[in-house]
């Protein structure tokens, strides 16, 4: 994408994707590995099991950069991406996802499980 | 009613598919595949010397007759081995299908012996992928694999599947019917007729064809519409073949190594029409000043492929054939005379030829066989001529990557859509050989000729034995510089003439070798009569190498200095005193 039109845009704050994806171990190295590659950090991810578990929701809070069009485009294509909708967003849902594990977080990590 | 192991099932599946030839090497893993493979009546087996050829031989299958071809590898070494051929294939949108052993499933994760992460390592070249968790997933899998592989924008698949799963039993009171491609959606009326106003009220409009105009079988409604709307053409590397070489339309390939005419009436031109093409750095050159004055419509079957580099004034996502066959009585109506011409075109098609007549290509040699564009323009003719063509269909041209690729992509006569096999866009080396036997097996009364490079022979060159076994008809034309052209050229042109690392000191004797392959062979240097040796090679049985020595010093030319826009060319200019008199010398004369 280097040298296109379209990268000199800077970003002008976040965008939310909401992906249905089916749910099985492959998919998120599906779909992280499409923005790795092509050089799109994630900056908040979140993913929760719908339908007694047959599809998961992920959610990626992502720039809002230039090439979001293009991004999107692609993960449609993705085999296991049943759908994908984009929201405008903020820092505020960043640390929302943070505040999910709060109450989890604050009875101190776990010892015994053999790692 | 299916009763037996995951192995059978795979086989039946494959069976029912219409597979007829699976390309492969065993291992401990696959061994369960391979026993029902040795079973089956009505797949043939061709046992590749190395998995990157199985690949490309599934390639070759696949490239001539659109439909997916399927290879097997096993675990480990096996599976990372079919890696390069894979990625190509994603590159250049080929539907195949590899089929990977996998150690059994509860020693994944353990690094177990030949444990690699396949599906892992193949996710960012593949169209999908699976790794198949149980027996019973194998029914749908199989069927789904050939329902991705070829449909919409085609792509290599690859299913991984563990050795416990592979001798799992099963039983099906069905089997699942042979996946059938889904039917794509058609396109946009509104868009098409956009398209067609676009068109006629344009001045100086180009139509570009890539890859998937040939591989959607739009070549001729892509020349009906070239003609009706009076569009000159030019095709990308993989789109060679729409429009014979003589067509007044025909302004031949764009890009590095385009014709001059080409890259210089893309700068002219006010309308840029791409159909089933991506714009790759190769064909545009420089981005910001390929066709800046230009509109842009561009149609193609991928969506993400449209304003992915340069924003469109109109995209239409949708298969060419079908866009291009909409686009037609439109065009014509548009033109108010079925048949005729859009208005005003007159200047811009006078420009046109004056163009083409300044800028002929220039092939010096075309007549003897001995020069690096001689053995090409020869071979083409020979093919062209006699017994060959009277079988109705001509022969399949494959290349390796190099200067003798470029030469054949610049002086063949006359491609042919799916009869022109090359590795456009990941551009690897040793992708001929192996391509060309897979090629020759799916289409046993054609002749195949592989145009290869020295480098590139010895990329894949194990593959003569494979060759010699199954008496592929092949004929390998090799083009031996004694080192790495292509590298060499840019070392020469770009780097100070300071030619390092791309020659070989040890010279190879390819006869000598083809020979000990078991594969006839000959020097085209060494005969008396180098044409009708030639000849006699093309039309031998079974396999045959053709070694003509060439001198690495030529460069192939014009040449677009990577990283420059296409207009600052260097080189393939006439002499002066040339111009307008040897026009015949361009492509498709002589
Ligand atoms: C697998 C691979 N490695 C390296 C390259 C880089 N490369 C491009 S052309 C070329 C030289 C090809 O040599 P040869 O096949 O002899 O063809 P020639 O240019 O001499 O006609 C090389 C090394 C490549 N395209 N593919
Ligand atoms: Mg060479």
């Amino acid at each position: 994408m280097t040298g296109s039109a379209n990268d000199k845009i800077t970003p002008k704050g976040f965008m939310a994707l909401r992906l249905t994806v089916n749910n099985h171990p492959g998919v998120m190295s599906h779909v992280c590995g499409l923005f790795a590659r092509r050089a799109f950090n994630v900056e908040g991810i979140l993913v929760t099991p719908q339908q007694g578990g047959d599809t998961s929701r992920i959610w990626l809070v992502v720039n809002a950069d230039a090439r979001l069009g293009q991004m999107i485009r692609q993960v449609r294509k993705l085999y296991d991406v049943l759908e994908v909708l984009a929201f405008e967003a903020d820092e505020s849902s960043l640390e929302r996802m943070d505040e999910c594990m709060a109450g989890w977080e604050q009875a101190g990590p776990c010892a015994e499980i053999g790692a | 009613m299916f009763e037996g192991n995951g192995a059978e099932l795979v086989i039946r599946l494959l069976e029912r598919q219409g597979v007829k030839r699976i390309p492969g090497i065993p291992g401990g893993a696959n061994l369960p595949l391979y026993d029902a493979l040795g079973a089956s009546r009505s797949i043939r087996h061709i046992l590749a010397r190395h998995e990157q050829g199985a690949g490309f031989m599934a390639q070759g299958m696949a490239r001539t007759t659109g439909q997916p071809a399927v290879f097997f590898a096993t675990s480990g070494p096996g599976a990372t081995n079919t890696l390069t051929a894979i990625a190509d294939a994603k590159l250049d949108s080929v539907p195949i299908i590899c089929i990977t052993g996998q150690v059994p499933s509860q020693l994944i994760g353990t690094d177990a012996f030949q444990e690699v992460d396949i599906y892992g390592m193949s996710l960012p070249v593949t169209k999908h992928n699976f790794l198949v968790r149980s027996v019973a997933e194998l029914a749908h899998v199989i069927p789904e694999a050939f329902r991705i592989a070829s449909p919409g924008r085609p792509g290599p698949v690859l299913i991984d599947i563990p050795k416990d799963v592979q001798t799992a039993r099963i039983r099906l009171s069905e089997l699942p019917e042979p996946a059938q491609p889904d039917p794509v959606e058609a396109p946009d009326v509104l868009a098409l007729s956009q398209a067609a106003q676009m068109i006629c009220a344009a001045k100086r409009p180009i139509l570009l064809l890539g890859g998937g105009v040939a591989s959607s079988g739009a070549s001729s409604v892509a020349r009906k519409l070239a003609e009706a709307a009076s569009l000159p053409v030019t095709m990308s590397l993989l789109g060679l073949g729409a429009l014979p070489d003589a067509h007044p339309l025909n302004l031949g390939m764009l890009g590095m190594h385009g014709t001059r005419a080409a890259n210089i009436l893309l700068e002219e031109c006010d309308l840029l029409l791409v159909a089933g093409a991506r714009l790759d750095d190769r064909a545009t050159g420089r981005l910001e000043r390929f066709c800046s004055e230009a509109k842009l419509i561009h149609i193609d079957i991928d969506q993400s492929e449209l304003d992915k580099l340069k924003l469109a004034h109109l995209a239409i996502t949708a298969d060419v054939g079908a866009a291009l066959a909409g686009l037609l009585p439109l065009v014509q109506a548009e033109a108010g005379q079925i048949g005729g011409q859009c208005e005003g075109r007159g200047p811009w098609l006078a420009r046109v030829a004056q163009c083409k007549a300044e800028n002929p290509s220039q092939f010096p040699g075309l007549d003897n066989p001995l020069t690096p564009y001689g053995l090409v323009r020869c071979t083409g003719e020979l093919l062209a001529s006699s017994e060959f063509s009277s079988e109705g269909e001509g022969a399949i041209v494959v290349t390796d990557v190099g200067q003798h690729q470029m030469r054949a992509a610049q002086a063949y006569p006359d491609l042919k859509p799916r009869a022109w096999l090359t590795s456009g866009g990941l551009g690897t080396m040793g992708f001929g050989l192996p391509a060309a036997i897979g090629a020759a097996l799916a289409n046993p009364a054609r002749r195949v000729v592989c145009f290869s490079g020295d480098g590139s022979l010895q990329m894949n060159i194990q593959e003569l034995a494979t060759a010699a076994e199954t008496g592929a008809n092949v004929t390998v034309v090799l083009a031996d510089n004694g080192g790495l052209g292509l590298v060499q050229q840019q070392q020469d042109l770009f780097y100070g003439r300071r030619i390092f690392a791309s020659d070989y000191r040890v010279r190879i004797d390819f006869v000598k070798i083809a020979e000990g392959f078991g594969v006839r062979a000959l020097d085209l240097n060494l005969s008396r009569a180098p044409l009708s040796d030639l000849e006699r090679a093309l039309k031998r049985e079974g396999p045959c190498l053709v070694r003509v020595p060439v001198a690495a010093e030529d460069n192939v030319y014009p040449i677009v200095p990577p990283g420059a826009a296409n207009i600052d060319m260097i080189g393939g200019e006439p002499a002066r005193d040339m111009i307008g008199g040897e026009v015949c010398a361009a492509k498709g004369g002589n």
